[in-house]
């Protein structure tokens, strides 16, 4: 759709008249981004590029350690969504020693299934009303000041404060499910290290009412939003795509585990119900000389038309219902605002990433009725295997965990496609397309840029993991000219101060 | 029974001197009895540590720091707008503001001990400048919570900088 955009005319890039604008790092995502724009002496933009500058150790931190230490080291991956990676490997070693998910103790798997619930519930809480309700709610545009947490709850303190709770609340989940808010050890192979008890129980029980109902406003909220300024935002960083994630064997939306289905952008199912086990026969990454993050592509439409969102947006367009209630209905809304089968509309990300969440908190209620989830009856056993591979829906979508282990348990082989990856395709054309559409001829200011960031914070990337040390993460953007000169600069430091100039 | 002093030590055990908080928080937990101290330890900080504030006399925020100049420094932190765009991790002072916009009251005297890192690697260990920066950290943090009063912790500001990194 806009792939002309991905590289510059190589005659345009031959003569010195076009300037490089870098926008290092993009904030309020996880990790380290940039984006450059390569603009010819009239500001038009030949070149738009989503850089990642990520780390690519993963699999070297893994490698070499027994297997029955990933659920814990495996977290240490990413600071954001600790419990997902946690449970992506507890699916993989399950098969490790010879438990397949259908064989999983069922108290074992719906307190799993709980224990992602509430991980899912506060990381979308937290991405919408920390990361992205300040631009949702003061506009793209907005003084600089303003968009942050705290100039929301400022104006909208009853939002901002269901935000902290219901991000709390999520917590809780997780440390009652796994004994602790973050480092749990719940999951272990082939099953669970504790069941809950009637306190702990009833302790999540008496707020779930409340969550559900503020889970429920924030839909309302986000529709009212969305509807309230169409076209635009069916229009801003909008790309067609095909779609990709897990569904259950009745079509549901799934988050913890079930079958592999992609859709193409007209709604036709392209794969269904596949074993994930078998992910490697429709799903290759294509690595890019300009990015460190890969490019996967179903292999059966190829590198340029087999590419694919994952996520939210993905899930809630790929289900065919979503066996809770009030999610439901939300659901039903949304895939009939836009007239089409599938919603391509990237800021849409935002309104599906809600519904899950009400989806989230519909299901604590139920699992939490549910007397298995206290029963002893927690971990099964089987007959050792050498290769394991656990798949689950992370809150920012499909996430693969791949091991090998050899005769001593140890990993000699890991492979892990993280959420973010299946989202490197959709993230450059979505910055391409706002490069497009609201740069292109335009002088470049500070809130011009930020609608790029906005594209690229709407499928809320993990670009890297967790090391946060204080005054690391200045915003910088620079302006040069083709022979790599610095012409202008802007400097956005940790403290907030905002520098223009060389 | 919520307990008087909450030390918030943060940063990813498994990326080199990022372990610094966490790292000191182990300290604390064998040196000191509990009775009275709530040790938390997470990543990074978020919104919802604000609410562990609630009830508190004293909170110590401790971090890896690169901007430290010295082996450590500790400062009074004050809440304060969050203009960091830091992604998904906030600044100590940003959570006391989130403290005050959903209480409406001012927040616990609150400190913030950053030791200075200098190596961030997913999978390495500790690097030996660190080990150093923690150990001078821990017996200053010891001389603090042996002390457990504003008043005395504001007393040894005076011995480090105030600097807040």
């Amino acid at each position: 759709m806009y792939e002309h955009l991905e590289t510059a005319d190589p005659n345009l890039t031959s003569v010195a008249n076009l300037k490089r604008v870098v926008v290092d790092p993009v904030s309020r995502v996880e990790g380290h981004g940039k984006v450059t724009l390569l603009l010819d002496e009239n500001n038009k933009v030949q070149q738009a590029r989503l850089h990642i500058v990520e780390f690519r150790g993963f699999e070297k931190f893994i490698q070499g350690r027994p297997y029955w230490e990933l659920p814990v080291l495996v977290q240490r991956l990413c600071g954001i969504c600790p419990v997902s990676h946690h449970l992506a490997a507890a699916k993989a070693i399950d098969q490790l020693v010879g438990i397949d998910p259908a064989n999983l103790p069922p108290a074992a798997d719906k307190l799993r299934r709980l224990l992602h619930f509430g991980q899912v519930l506060q990381s979308h809480a937290l991405h919408f009303f920390h990361l992205s309700s300040p631009d949702l709610l003061f506009g793209f545009e907005s003084e600089i000041g303003k968009r942050n947490i705290i100039a929301v709850l400022g104006e909208y303190p009853e939002l901002g404060l269901q935000g902290v709770k219901l991000r709390k609340y999520g917590q809780e989940v997780i440390r009652m499910v796994s004994g602790k808010r973050v480092h749990g050890t719940g999951a272990i192979a082939g099953g669970m290290n504790k069941a809950l008890n009637k306190e702990e129980r009833d302790y999540l029980l008496q707020d779930i009412d409340q969550m559900i109902a503020w889970a429920d406003a924030s839909v309302a909220l986000i529709k009212k939003v969305h509807t309230s300024n169409l076209p635009f935002y069916d229009d801003f960083a909008t790309i067609r795509s095909n779609y990709l994630g897990l569904v259950k064997p009745n079509g549901a939306l799934e988050l913890y585990h079930g079958g592999i289905r992609a859709k193409n952008e007209r709604g036709e199912t392209l794969v269904d119900h596949f074993d994930y086990c078998h992910y490697n026969d429709i799903i290759h990454e294509e690595v890019r000389s300009w990015s460190y993050m890969k490019f996967p592509y179903l292999t059966s439409l190829g590198t340029a038309m087999g590419w694919y969102r994952v996520g939210p947006l993905a899930r809630v367009n790929n289900c065919d219902f979503i066996d809770t209630p009030l999610a439901e209905a939300a659901r039903a809304e949304f895939k009939a605002h836009g007239g089409e089968t599938m919603v391509h509309s990237t800021l849409a990300y935002h309104w599906a990433r809600l519904i899950e969440m009400l989806h989230c908190a519909e299901s604590i209620k139920t699992l939490l009725h549910d007397p298995d989830i206290m029963s002893a009856d927690l971990v099964a056993k089987g007959e050792k295997r050498y290769e394991g591979i656990g798949v689950i829906e992370a809150p920012r979508g499909t996430l693969f965990h791949h091991y090998q282990v050899d005769e001593n348990d140890i990993v000699t082989k890991a492979n892990l496609i993280v959420s973010t990856t299946s989202n490197n395709m959709g993230m450059n054309e979505s910055v391409r397309q706002v490069a497009a559409e609201y740069l292109s001829g335009q002088e470049l200011t500070e809130p011009l840029l930020n609608n790029l960031e906005v594209a690229i914070r709407a499928y809320d990337p993990c670009l890297s993991c967790a090391t946060h040390a204080v005054g690391k993460m200045p915003l910088q953007l620079e302006l040069l000219d083709a022979e790599g000169k610095l012409v202008d600069q802007l400097v956005r430091h940790s403290s907030g101060e905002f520098v223009h100039g060389i | 029974m919520t307990k008087p002093i909450l030390v918030l030590g943060y940063g990813n055990p498994s990326r080199g001197d990022d372990a610094l908080g966490p790292l000191l928080l182990d300290f604390v937990d064998r040196q000191f009895d509990l009775a009275r101290i709530d040790l938390l330890t997470d990543f990074q900080l978020q919104i919802e540590y604000a609410l562990d504030l609630q009830g508190r006399e004293l909170v110590l925020f401790v971090d890896a720091s690169v901007a430290c100049s010295e082996a450590f420094d500790f400062a009074e932190l004050q809440p304060a707008r969050d203009n960091s765009y830091t992604s998904h991790a906030m600044s100590p002072a940003a959570v006391l503001q989130v403290y005050q916009s959903i209480t409406g009251q001012f927040p616990p005297p609150s400190f913030l001990l950053s030791i200075q890192g200098l190596s961030f690697e997913l999978g390495a260990g500790l690097s030996d400048e660190a080990a150093d920066n923690l150990q001078q950290a821990c017996q200053f943090a010891g001389r603090l919570l042996s002390h457990s009063a504003a008043d005395a912790w504001r007393q040894a500001l005076s011995q480090k900088h105030t600097v807040i990194c």
